[in-house]
């Protein structure tokens, strides 16, 4: 029978979920790299025990674990035979002068390094991994995760000075890798927008338009937007589905243009988006009340799903509180499993793990006080 | 011989107990220290220090002696009792977050 394993990162440390393939009891392990925030934490398809996790803090800096048994145990890549860790796989330096893009205040301010908000496996190599990171730029290592260079020439994009941050920093958070087009990677940053490669990262250019985003002095700018997520669907790689900071959005050409399907959503503000694991047309967002109110309307919380690719869009209740719930759903704390029928997961900050075996028509907590969940990965094992 | 004590995250990350003796030539510095700390225990690159600029992360303290030596000249010799080892070196991570 297939098993279900769901990697959260939070506040103050990893967890790893796993169930059978009826996801009806888990086995809880935890926390890993305790105290310590976990970004990010993401299984290769390729070799599904390989896991990869952004270990992270305010004082301590940057620190990469990889694990190739599935998250029993963890080191630094690059570790001596003897266990003993690494600095190197740290390192997250960027390509020559790193420049300066725009500050909250609207002065050009340096790029610094802070994090890595987001590690994406290659689909065919479980030694090469890209990451996003704070300030925004993109990483990549192909020696399983023991020496990281820059693709710099995301960075070094011409709008590059007209990159702001966000609320939560200037963060590369997305990153989508075409499965039809190796050559092909699309990825998204707070605040600038979406961007898109067709040479393996050589060069990029901004896929923004038809966004429209009140808080910039032009709202309909090459770049500025403040993307949350965007979700593609591995068997229609040209249908892109975009959360952004207000507005859920689809595109039906790479990202080469953006049209609005929040539809009948109470708020078309939020963080995660996501595609069903075998209906490319079904998605699912959990709208928040708005930019200054990071919780569910009316203290419900609701995840809505569109069976039509947006526009039309149903609440899903079943399980979840619906009342007095005050917690928010980040950006990269959303998942789907590939099971039949197909199961969706998602954290909250306050500390719950959300699980669906039903597409989404009843919820379960896998658990209910965790630290506040910063991201979800569902793996699908055999 | 140079007694520093670590950070709980810290110790955890270079699998340490308690403090860390190291050989620092006279007169030490905390960027000798530190040098000889990173190369005993490579993990910690990064981690109290930046990588290139070598400069002490903002939210990274180092007391001694009962003094903040944080704003300091990274290659002011140290107190006496620090370099005899009578007293630790403490690098903290400061107060702050939760």
């Amino acid at each position: 029978m297939s098993k279900v394993r769901v990697l959260v990162g939070t506040k103050k440390g990893a967890f790893v979920l796993t169930s059978d393939g009826t996801r009806k009891r888990w086995k809880v392990s935890g926390p890993h790299f305790a105290g310590w925030e976990i970004y990010h934490i993401k299984g290769s398809s390729v070799d599904p025990d390989r896991i990869y996790a952004s270990q992270t803090s305010e004082w301590f800096g940057q620190i990469i674990q990889r694990s190739d048994d599935g998250g029993k145990t963890w080191k630094t890549p690059g570790s001596s035979p003897d266990g003993m860790p690494k600095g190197e796989s740290n390192m997250f330096v960027y390509d020559g002068v790193p420049g300066t893009h725009q500050w909250y205040d609207g002065t050009q301010h340096p790029w610094e390094f802070k994090r890595v908000w987001h590690l994406e496996p290659s689909l065919n190599d479980p030694d090469t991994v890209y990451a996003g990171v704070e300030d925004a730029a993109l990483f990549r290592t192909t020696d399983g995760g023991k020496s990281w260079h820059e693709l710099s020439g995301l960075r070094k994009h011409d709008t590059g000075p007209k990159w702001q941050p966000g609320a939560g920093g200037m963060c590369l958070h997305t990153i989508l890798l075409d499965p039809s087009n190796p050559e092909r990677m699309s990825i998204a940053i707070s605040a600038a927008g979406a961007f898109r490669t067709d040479d393996g990262g050589t060069t990029w250019k901004p896929i923004n338009r038809g966004l429209h985003s009140q808080y910039i002095p032009d709202p309909n700018a090459e770049v500025g937007h403040c993307v949350h997520r965007i979700a593609m669907h591995p068997s229609r790689p040209n249908n892109l589905f975009m959360q952004k900071h207000w507005d859920v959005m689809r595109s039906d050409d790479a990202g080469d243009s953006w049209r609005e399907v929040s539809g009948n959503l109470p708020s078309d503000f939020g963080f995660p988006i996501d595609v069903h694991a075998h209906e490319p047309e079904t998605i699912y967002v959990v709208p928040i009340k708005s930019d200054s109110e990071h919780y569910p309307p009316k203290g419900r919380l609701r995840v809505y799903r569109s069976r039509t690719g947006g526009n039309e869009w149903e609440a899903l209740t079943k399980g979840l509180p619906q009342r007095n719930c005050y917690v928010n759903v980040l950006r990269d704390a959303m998942s789907v499993d590939s099971l039949e029928p197909c199961g969706i997961y998602f954290g909250t900050t306050g500390g719950q793990v959300y699980a669906s075996a039903d597409a989404g028509d009843h919820w379960k907590p896998i658990v209910h006080d965790l630290p506040a969940v910063l991201s979800v990965e569902a793996q699908t094992l055999p | 011989m140079i007694r520093v004590v670590l950070p709980p995250h810290l110790r955890t990350l270079a699998r340490v107990d308690g403090e860390v003796e190291l050989e620092v030539k006279t007169p030490a510095s905390q960027h000798s220290v530190l040098d000889a700390l990173e190369a005993r225990y490579p993990m910690l690159r990064g981690t109290i220090r930046d990588h290139v600029t070598h400069l002490r992360r903002p939210m990274v303290r180092f007391f001694a002696c009962g003094d903040d030596l944080s704003h300091e000249s990274p290659d002011a010799p140290l107190p006496d009792p620090i370099t005899s080892g009578s007293e630790p070196f403490l690098i903290i991570g400061a107060i702050a977050g939760g």
